[in-house]
């Protein structure tokens, strides 16, 4: 019997744990020699923290980071490239300086340029150091020849020349700024949000061509059949009642005492924050719990409403159960609809989709359970499920304008050909 | 064509509790696993939501989560000089199928046995005599102790976070525990669920007869609760639909609620559902096993070698598997000889119902949970002086009500037309004030030489193979106890003030048609002796020592305790001694 198995595989994952720990937090050190390993090592840690993976690995086929994965945008289908070594169909031939160019400006080796479904608007936060890092480790991985048709979209979006006109209304290249009288902590955390991290990229509400909107910055947005919440420190509708420890707990466990994270963020858990530092994670908190809320309040159904005895009532019967009356649920396994913000977010998306269609929590190593959300929208009818949500919406403190039963027809129909 | 698989270092055979353990407990030491399922993938929020799992036509009436007769079933006959006939639909007890097997449909009644129920031959010969015993019960002791079991339970019961409260700590006696249990290491992980008002009364009662009453050991939440994996359960809302369904609210220790989590996570676990093992393959010598053929549902057939093999289905379909692929000797009952299907037993239960009037008594019977209960237990095991009696064995019993729904629960006096007007009067009229507990009197049910399990050779199932044959009726033995305990069970519903009792005494012939409980044991049973013995102490069986057979069919008798917690302890203690010894040196771990 192969008793050593699993003692090898115990003493590897030990050691990658300790080349891993004493690495710091400073968001720049100095610039190791090109192929030393603490810069691999560095390299694979940012390759982590900026979820490479997500769009450059397809989950179903072999080879990491060989791309081909099909990304939903606002506009249609853009697909993430190769960035394996392969040199035909990967990025081995580019020059490091290259690779930079394409990562912080958006410009490939031929001069097309990127569309912004990759990151690099955020990317160009990073220093110079951390993006040679990753092309460090990028080089490690093992080469896939497997070439990427990147150009889906419809006319005129396909016309990748335009992007000029995208980069001038939307694009800086400044690199980030520590600010000063800020501690260290937040500096880190405004350096791995902004930058590698790209969180505002689900999460801040963008413009009609897809820019972001820079006053409104992390205050929500829908993508991808899914509304990623107000991440500022807004009382009513973000994470003004979460602790730092809440975040942290959030993203590294996917579950806290109020939340359990489902749909795309399920999946950033998985691949990118449940393997951050703590040290990290506490930082992200800082700056997230720093970011000021949004001011403009929702006008609630009147007092009394019929909707809100209905939807009492339809809460009482189908949700309770679990919820419990009080909507409190249970830390860690039912969501907390009275503590949690989300329940009032500006957007419908989430919460629709997660009562018609149901949902799966993601499970980590620290929170495995991975409870899920069951579908009711073959029980409840439009109105229903309406006055269920506003009730929801307008209850334990929360205030939002009525949920409407064409909202939920149109809610249905996008649902349909939404994937899960 | 028979198409084969690249090799495992494991294969098991059955995903309910003891298949889900021993999967955890081998992928822990880094083996390579590999589970077969017959039935299908089951997940809490998919197969049984909130929104439709209270529903009693499919899943009490319709029988929704068991299998289905027409996949596999078996043939009965109370006596040898029957001929036996194939079960065509469920009855005495229900056959689960699926991942998580059981577990997903159990009560949750999470007890250990007594440490005499381990020794009992020896015990009772000690205590009243060889004589004592009739001449045709081939009762035996397990040759594995409480006291060896007792981490086991243990650790089960945390992965659980069973609720209850603990009679005996350390052998120091605890106020409101079951003071006749064996000595626990430390208490319960939760405390016992708040009880209804009927259970309460009951508890009162008992206690003003003198008897020490103490809330059912359950797998129902009392709060939420993180297992030792990391797991969490939530708290039981008190529906009262729990056995016969899954459980919507995260709320009833199963093994999706309890231990799935963590083991699909795990890179070296692998489950195939929806396959179903047709037999065990050995080498030339018959002594090792290569592995398991299956067929998927296209009609596939497949092989799946492996260096172990853990044969974890339900009781009957463990000793079926063995028997058609030739590992042990077959039992005779006539030359008593052979070990594969000897000492088969299920429950010896009855029940008491009572009425109370109604405008005193408000029981509110709806308000349940599946372990729910008040109980007592001077009445089993040894736990009082046989001598007088002429009879061994026992059980506990109690106010363990763990529903009021609507289609079954419909208690009416004696003399009430069985339709009709009058009948839907006296239904409204006691629905609130009579009691009719789920399994009032939970006795044991003692081993004889012409109860067994054997191939029927007649019917086949759809594969071609033998279907397996059960033959079994009450002794005399098992009725005497069953009047007895009725009649100490009846008494205390007299003092809690019933105005009427109905006693449902268990009585003979073994009816195959009615529900009584699902726990079938023995048939490839533990013990120290291979001529009347399956497997050996850890599990292990005798015949090819790369194979262990877990579960119930491993009891050499049933005892007066629901077997959940002991077949899933000795799941665990058969795990630790593969890990700690097996592994190291493959081979018997006991010498025949």
């Amino acid at each position: 019997m192969p008793d050593l198995r699993r003692n090898v595989r115990d003493a590897f994952a030990a050691g990658a744990l300790s080349i891993a720990l004493p690495m710091g937090i400073a968001a720049a050190a100095e610039l190791p020699d090109a192929h030393e390993y603490s810069q691999v090592e560095r390299g694979r840690y940012l390759v982590t923290l900026g979820d490479c993976a997500a769009c450059h690995t397809d989950p179903r086929r072999e080879g990491p980071f060989a791309g081909g994965r099909r990304i939903e945008t606002p506009f249609g289908y853009v697909a993430a490239a190769n960035i394996t070594p392969d040199r035909k169909t990967g990025i081995g031939s580019w020059s490091d300086e290259e690779f930079d160019t394409a990562v912080r400006r958006g410009v490939m080796p031929d001069g097309k340029r990127l569309y912004p479904a990759m990151p690099f608007v955020y990317f160009a936060k990073m220093t110079s150091e951390d993006v040679l890092s990753i092309r460090a480790y990028l080089k490690t991985v093992a080469p896939v020849e497997r070439s990427v048709q990147s150009d889906q979209l419809p006319f005129p979006f396909k016309i990748r020349a335009l992007l000029r006109l995208w980069d001038a209304l939307y694009f800086n290249a400044r690199g980030f700024t520590p600010d000063a009288v800020k501690p260290a902590a937040w500096n880190r955390g405004a350096y791995l949000v902004e930058g590698p991290g790209h969180c505002a990229a689900c999460h801040t509400p963008k413009t009609y061509l897809g820019g972001d909107k820079q006053d409104q910055k992390l205050r929500g947005y829908s993508i991808q059949g899914w509304f990623a919440p107000d991440i500022t420190n807004d009382e009513a509708r973000g994470l003004g009642n979460w602790s730092l420890d809440d975040v942290s707990d959030y993203l590294k466990k996917g579950h806290n005492r109020f939340e359990g994270a489902a749909g795309p963020m399920a999946e950033e858990i998985t691949n990118s924050s449940s393997k951050m530092r703590d040290a990290d994670l506490n930082a992200i908190a800082i700056y997230l719990k720093g970011q000021p809320g949004q001011s403009a309040s929702q006008k609630p159904p009147a007092a009394g409403a019929d909707v809100m005895r209905a939807g009492a009532a339809i809460y009482t019967d189908r949700c309770s159960a679990c919820h419990k009356a009080d909507g409190t649920g249970v830390a860690y396994l039912i969501p907390d609809l009275a503590g949690s913000t989300s329940a009032a977010s500006r957007e419908l998306t989430t919460m629709l989709r997660v009562v018609i269609r149901g949902a799966q929590s993601v499970a980590t190593r620290d929170e495995p359970t991975g409870p899920a959300m069951p579908a009711f929208g073959w029980q409840l009818s439009d109105v229903q499920v309406a006055a269920v949500t506003t009730y929801i919406r307008n209850s334990w403190g929360h205030a939002a304008p009525a949920v409407t039963a064409a909202e939920v027809r149109n809610a249905r129909t996008s649902l349909t050909k939404a994937l899960d | 064509m028979v198409r084969k698989l690249p090799a495992k270092d494991v294969v098991i055979v059955g995903l309910g509790w003891t298949g889900c353990i021993m999967a955890n407990e081998l992928t822990d030491e880094g083996l390579d696993v590999m589970a077969i399922e017959r039935g299908p993938w089951r997940d809490t929020a998919t197969d049984y939501p909130p929104s439709y799992a209270p529903d009693e036509l499919r899943y009490r009436i319709r029988h929704d989560l068991f299998l289905r007769p027409e996949q596999t079933t078996f043939t009965f006959r109370n006596e040898m000089s029957q001929t036996a006939l194939p079960i065509r639909t469920w009855g005495a007890f229900m056959p689960p199928n699926g991942v998580g097997g059981g577990g997903v449909h159990w009560n949750g009644e999470t007890w250990r046995f007594a440490p005499s129920d381990f020794v009992l031959r020896t015990h009772l010969t000690q205590r009243y005599g060889s004589r004592f015993l009739p001449a045709d019960m081939t009762i035996q002791d397990w040759g594995v102790t409480y006291a060896e079991l007792e981490p086991h339970y243990d650790k089960f019961e945390y992965l659980c976070g069973t609720c209850g409260t603990a009679g005996n700590l350390q052998g120091r006696i605890q106020e409101g525990g079951n003071p006749f249990e064996g000595p626990r290491s430390r208490p319960y992980p939760n405390a016992a669920q708040p009880q209804p008002f009927s259970h309460t009364l009951f508890a009162k009662a008992a206690a003003e007869l003198g008897y020490k009453p103490f809330p059912q050991p359950s797998g129902n939440m009392s709060r939420a609760y993180q297992n030792p994996l990391g797991v969490r359960l939530g708290p039981c809302t008190y529906c009262g639909f729990c056995e016969w369904f899954g459980c919507g609210n995260y709320a009833k220790a199963s093994p999706q609620t309890t231990i799935l989590p963590t083991l699909v996570r795990k890179a070296n676990f692998t489950a195939r559902d929806n396959c179903e093992v047709t037999r065990i393959n050995t080498d030339a010598s018959g002594k090792r096993a290569t592995g398991v053929m299956f067929v998927d549902t296209e009609g596939n057939e497949w092989e799946q070698p492996a260096q172990l093999v853990i044969l974890s289905a339900y009781t009957i379909f463990n000793v079926q598997l063995l028997l058609l692929s030739g590992i042990g000797k077959p039992y005779d009952p006539i030359a008593n000889t052979g070990v594969i299907g000897r000492n088969f037993t299920h429950q010896t239960i009855s029940d008491v119902v009572s009425f109370f009037d109604p405008a005193k008594f408000i029981f509110n019977p709806f308000i349940a949970s599946g372990s729910i209960g008040m109980c007592i237990d001077e009445f089993n095991a040894d736990n009082f002086d046989h001598g007088p009696h002429g009879f061994v064995g026992g059980g506990y019993m109690g106010q363990v009500q763990t529903n009021g729904r609507p289609i079954e629960t419909t208690p009416v006096p004696p003399g009430t037309p069985r339709w009709g007007a009058r009948w839907k009067e006296a239904v409204r009229n006691n629905y609130q004030s009579a009691l009719k507990p789920g399994t009032g009197v939970h006795g044991s049910m003692y081993s004889y030489r012409d109860v067994y399990l054997d191939l029927d050779p007649t019917y086949r199932d759809r594969f071609g193979r033998p279907l397996l044959r059960v033959t079994m009726d009450f002794h005399e033995n098992e009725l005497k106890q069953n009047a007895f305990l009725t009649d100490r069970f009846a008494e205390i519903f007299q003092a809690m003030g019933a105005q009427q009792i109905v006693k449902e005494y268990r009585k003979g012939p073994y009816d195959i048609t009615a529900y009584q409980t699902t726990h079938l044991c023995g048939g490839a049973v533990m013990g120290a002796d291979p001529n009347t013995s399956a497997i050996n102490r850890y599990l292990q069986s005798w015949d090819v020592p790369n194979l262990f057979v877990m579960g119930a069919s491993g009891f050499p008798q049933n005892a007066g305790y629901n077997p959940t917690g002991t077949l899933a302890a000795l799941a665990y203690w058969s795990a630790a001694q593969i890990r700690g010894r097996y592994l190291k040196a493959p081979g018997p771990l006991i010498d025949a």
